[in-house]
């Protein structure tokens, strides 16, 4: 069965823009044009996955967040709001993605994809991982790339292993820390900037920076996927 | 001192009316004498004024336990006396903060002139009044024709009694003034059948005052006085209308004044022969030697006419000469005065005749100016006063004793060898030593003694004190005279000097006060110097306040340790408040310790200017007045250009800032047209069919589009301040990398070459503006690059600094103005090609920058094949190494 999605957002043009998009990769469309709207039709219709675009007419759409949230329901806000505070508070609400207006579709339906996938495979936390030449065992640990295995320290390893337990999936800064340092360590964004780039020279060079571990402004990493 | 003929409203006239704006207004119901009924008068008015529903309280108004003027009171809310505890009595005073605190529309204070008990805020009522009027309540008061200050003397004159308490004419001259007039035999009968209140202290004197004569005087002197008061507001309206041509020809007054008692009633004559002419007129006080031995009293006589005249309304100036007649005839030339008002002091015959009267020699060397001769009243013992100086020191008395016992013991070694008038002329070494280094007294003095030696030791009979020879009188006569002729000559020569570099030494620090002024760069640096060599200069603790919010703080000090007082404040605060000195030696709260002078610059109160003797004398002597306020002025005049220039850097930015939003304007329209033309056309071409160009074009132009929209949000960011920084350290190969994404559509047709090694340390910056910098570099290069051309992105790190560049492969800069490109709509003139945009992309680049600390550089590559704009990271912004 098709997966319905839920679109919500105050304009006409974009909800016919994103029914038509959705819709021609073969998704079923629902849409609602209101906070209280989108409640509504999320208790009626269970969507596999929401668009929410945070300025709606009667709420903030920050606040729906929690709201709409349920398992195995993948949640893109849409918003032509790009502070990075925003972006942040969205994903520590429990928003799976970021999607800034205007947007690219192709790159919308990719973003949308990710974030189904990850819902499907949120409960089973042990894994392989296999992205391009790189492969990542989360029961033993090990990573290995082109064959050979790649020895990573611990802090490598556990920053890895949080995005790869997410691939695709924007990981903001204070939750990889909160997961690879021990609050005795005097957590700092310069330990996790260091930590990536030994990451990226193990794994990505001489491919260009970013191919295998994307950065998001100001907010976080993302394992591609 | 508007010439005839010319109609541009006057300056002073506008100020006035403007002044009154807002102020509350004040009518005087102007009575010749107790009696006359200007309590009933006003308290009859006020009623009228309640029956139209004005609000009105009475705020003291005495009865004196009249029926018919009680019953005038009733049912008008009156506001409780401020008891006060003075000398064993109780005393009612106004309280003036309950009234301010009712603020009612129309406030009842009766008897204007009267003075307030000790320790009230204001020694006088009429301040008070004033400030009620500073409040915006409208005034009723009463006052009689003798407390009216520039007829005190007048009114003195006929009636014989002198009254201390007077109202400044200023207070007149703003007021309406309402006339309570009866004829005075009706207020004699009145007085006989008790209806007047007299104190009983006063009884006795008031029985001369309240004859018919002295009543018909007075009365004349209220309706002058009050037809010259609407005249004075017909004048003030005129000349605020502009009609000009009412100013009085030209006419200047001044007025000698002196140290003398009866010196402020040379001044309240002053006062009214400018009213009459409607000129204005200037207090000189001419400065010789014998100032420097004034008594305390003196002083005192001196700054109180100095200060009755501010209160008058004239000028103050202080003339240094060697004598009066000079120094009055130098000043009256310079200032090109018409009148001259001069006290002649009643001294007797023989010093006339041994000086020549001083009026007489000013007559002849003034011509052309009108001398008016007042008698100065002897009123006080005003000579001799006994002065210590003048008699010279004692030690000057041992040396000439010394002396002429040398001359003396030398005179009988040689008197075998000269004649007796040799001798004589040997005893005119001490006389001309004496007289020439210790003064006309030890000189005489000198004299005396020599020619009584000379007669005991060597005029026969030698050992006596008889003259036998007749012809020897005349050597003893020639030793006094020398001694007096010397002495005179050298004291008038040391007097010149003594003035010469006393005047000098004023000039100089003058001088050397404004020298330091111009050279300072910044207000707070003015404001330090001032207090610094005032408390240099008069030896006095130095204080400069300024208002801030609600109450007054000192912004510089001449030493950290001064305390002041809530009542400094508050006397301070009224100096700025009213422009107008406050203070111990003015005439408000004068029980603080300090004398607050302003610091008035154009139309405003820049600083108030604090001094105190720590010894607990007088603030500022009052000789050094004049000094202190030229001093305070030139501070202010500096303050002042400080502020103007501010105004002007003000006024230059905002038109900057509306040259800059025009230019917004037009670019706008051109940048948002274009793209939205071609997609438009584009979308229009759809319904054709969608070939790969349209989709292509459709893309492209809505990329810029959206370029161009974010740069305008940028610039409002920038331009309404409102950049919040979120700076965390970043990976430049991330930031560059994420730009390179988002660029890719803009780049179209570049090929992007990264040469940013891995291993560059991290830095500290805004991930968002950072990336909006590289994304607008990275748009200016496939903007400005030929065609084809590659760009690259370059990461150095050396010297300390991290540069990140951008390079293009393209026409370059033009040389010279490499750095114009980063104004705002700076377009790149000199590129043959019609490229779009506004410029807007390299403004924000160095806005973003510099708003992160980090510095922007743009010029041509080294081998000249394109530009090169760059990002320097400075030290501070680099991590160190981490891990």
């Amino acid at each position: 069965m098709a997966a319905r999605i839920l679109v919500v957002d105050d304009e006409v043009a974009i909800r016919r823009l994103l029914r038509n998009t959705l819709e021609r990769d073969g998704y079923l469309v629902s849409e609602a044009g209101t906070g209280s709207d989108a409640l509504a039709v999320a208790a009626a219709e269970h969507p596999d996955a929401i668009l929410l675009d945070l300025g709606l007419p009667d709420r903030d759409g920050l606040g729906l967040i929690p709201l709409l949230r349920a398992d195995r329901r993948a949640i893109l806000v849409v918003s032509a709001r790009e502070a990075t505070a925003e972006k942040v508070a969205a994903l520590d609400l429990g928003a799976d993605d970021y999607v800034t207006k205007p947007f690219d579709s192709e790159e919308l339906l990719a973003r949308l994809r990710v974030a189904r996938r990850h819902r499907d495979a949120g409960e089973r936390q042990t894994a392989v991982v296999d992205i391009a030449d790189v492969v990542i065992d989360l029961d033993r640990r090990l990573v290995r790339r082109g064959g050979a295995e790649v020895h990573l320290t611990r802090k490598e390893y556990d920053v890895l292993a949080l995005l790869a337990r997410h691939p695709g999936r924007v990981m903001t800064h204070d939750a990889i820390i909160k997961a690879a340092w021990n609050a005795s360590e005097d957590p700092r964004i310069e330990y996790l900037r260091i930590v990536i780039r030994n990451l990226r020279q193990k794994l990505e060079a001489p491919e260009p920076v970013g191919s295998l571990i994307a950065n998001e402004l100001g907010v976080g990493y993302r394992l591609r996927g | 001192m508007t010439p005839g003929g010319d109609s541009r409203p006057d300056p002073q006239a506008l100020l006035r009316a403007a002044a009154q704006e807002g102020r509350g207004r004040l009518k005087i119901f102007l009575g010749a004498a107790p009696g006359v009924g200007k309590t009933f008068e006003m308290l009859q008015e006020a009623a009228a004024r309640r029956r139209e529903g004005v609000d009105v309280v009475v705020a003291i108004v005495e009865t004196h336990g009249r029926a018919e003027t009680e019953a005038l009171t009733r049912g008008c809310e009156i506001i409780p006396h401020r008891l006060v505890a003075y000398e064993g009595r109780t005393l009612g005073e106004m309280d003036l903060d309950a009234v301010l605190a009712r603020a009612p529309r129309l406030a009842l204070v009766d008897e204007l002139a009267h003075s307030n008990a000790p320790g009230s805020r204001h020694p006088k009522r009429y301040q008070d009044v004033e400030e009620l009027l500073a409040a915006g309540i409208d005034v009723y008061s009463t006052v009689n024709i003798q407390h009216v200050e520039s007829l005190n003397d007048v009114v003195a004159g006929f009636t014989r009694i002198r009254v201390r308490e007077t109202v400044p004419d200023r207070i007149l001259e703003l007021a309406e003034i309402e006339v309570v007039d009866i004829p005075p035999d009706e207020l004699i009968e009145r007085l006989q059948a008790g209806k007047v209140y007299v104190p009983e202290e006063a009884s006795r004197a008031l029985g001369h005052f309240f004859s018919k004569s002295n009543l018909s005087a007075l009365r004349e002197l209220v309706l002058r006085r009050a037809a010259q008061a609407a005249d004075a507001q017909m004048l003030d309206h005129v000349r605020a209308l502009g009609v000009g041509g009412t100013w009085a020809g030209g006419e200047r007054i001044v007025v000698a004044i002196n140290e003398l008692p009866g010196a402020d009633s040379l001044v309240r004559a002053a006062k009214r022969l400018a009213d009459a002419l409607r000129a204005p007129w200037t207090a000189v006080f001419v400065e010789t030697p014998r100032t420097q031995g004034f008594a305390a009293a003196e002083h005192q006589r001196l700054a109180a006419a100095i200060t009755l005249a501010t209160q008058l309304g004239g000028q103050i100036a202080t003339v240094p000469a060697t004598d009066v007649v000079s120094g009055l005839g130098a000043y009256l030339a310079e200032a090109r005065a018409t009148q001259l008002i001069v006290g002649k002091s009643q001294r007797s015959r023989w010093f006339e005749l041994r000086h020549g009267s001083v009026v007489d020699r000013l007559v002849r060397t003034t011509p052309g100016v009108g001398v008016h001769v007042l008698p100065l009243e002897r009123r006080a013992p005003a000579r001799p006063v006994r002065r210590t100086g003048s008699w010279g020191a004692p030690s000057g008395y041992g040396w000439t004793t010394l002396m002429i016992a040398a001359v003396t013991a030398a005179a009988t070694q040689l008197d075998h060898i000269l004649d007796l008038g040799n001798v004589g002329m040997l005893y005119l070494l001490p006389v001309m030593a004496a007289a020439s280094l210790f003064g006309l007294r030890t000189g005489l003095f000198a004299g005396i003694a020599s020619s009584l030696a000379y007669n005991f030791f060597f005029l026969p009979p030698v050992g006596t004190l008889t003259i036998s020879n007749p012809e020897n009188v005349v050597s003893v006569v020639v030793l006094l005279g020398v001694a007096t002729v010397t002495s005179q000559l050298t004291a008038r020569v040391r007097a010149q000097a003594d003035l010469a570099a006393a005047s000098a030494r004023t000039n100089a620090v003058l001088a050397g006060f404004l020298r330091e002024l111009t050279a300072l760069k910044t207000e707070d640096e003015v404001r330090r110097t001032l207090v610094a060599e005032i408390a240099r200069l008069f030896d006095r603790a130095t204080v400069l306040l300024a208002s801030e919010g609600q109450g007054m703080t000192v912004q510089a000090a001449s030493d950290a340790a001064h305390e002041l007082g809530a009542l400094d404040l508050a006397a301070a605060q009224w100096a700025a408040d009213t422009a107008s000195a406050a203070g111990r030696g003015s005439g408000t709260l004068t029980a603080s310790e300090w004398l607050f002078q302003p610091l008035v610059g154009g139309d405003r109160v820049l600083g108030v200017l604090g001094i105190a003797d720590r010894r607990a004398g007088d603030a500022v002597r009052a000789d050094q007045l004049p000094l202190l306020a030229n001093l305070i002025d030139q501070a202010a005049l500096v303050l002042e250009r400080f502020r103007l220039e501010a105004d002007m850097r003000g006024l230059d930015a905002m038109r900057t800032r509306d040259r800059l939003r025009g230019a917004l304007l037009s670019s706008v329209g051109h940048d948002l047209r274009t793209p939205l033309t071609a997609v438009i056309a584009a979308a229009d071409q759809l319904d054709h069919g969608a070939t790969p160009a349209l989709i292509a074009t459709l893309k492209a132009e809505a990329a810029r589009l959206h370029r161009f929209v974010s740069n305008l949000l940028d610039m409002a960011r920038v331009e309404a301040g409102a950049l919040r920084l979120a700076i965390e350290p970043i990976d430049l190969s991330d930031a560059v990398t994420s730009a390179a994404h988002d660029a890719r559509t803009a780049l179209g047709g570049h090929d992007l070459r990264l040469a940013v090694p891995p291993d560059l340390p991290l830095v500290r910056a805004d991930p968002q503006l950072l990336h909006h910098c590289l994304l607008n570099l990275l748009d200016n290069a496939g903007r400005y690059g030929d065609p084809g051309s590659p760009v690259v992105i370059e990461g150095q790190h050396r010297y300390g600094e991290l540069r990140l560049a951008v390079l293009d492969h393209g026409p370059g800069l033009p040389p010279g103005k490499e750095a114009l490109v980063f104004e705002t709509f700076r377009r790149l003139e000199g590129s043959d090609r019609a490229v779009g945009g506004t410029g807007l992309g390299l403004a924000i680049v160095k806005a973003f920058a510099e708003a992160m600390g980090i510095a922007v550089e743009a010029r041509n590559r080294d081998d000249a094949t394109g530009a090169a704009f760059t990002l320097v990271f400075p030290a501070a912004l680099i991590v160190r190494e981490v891990g």
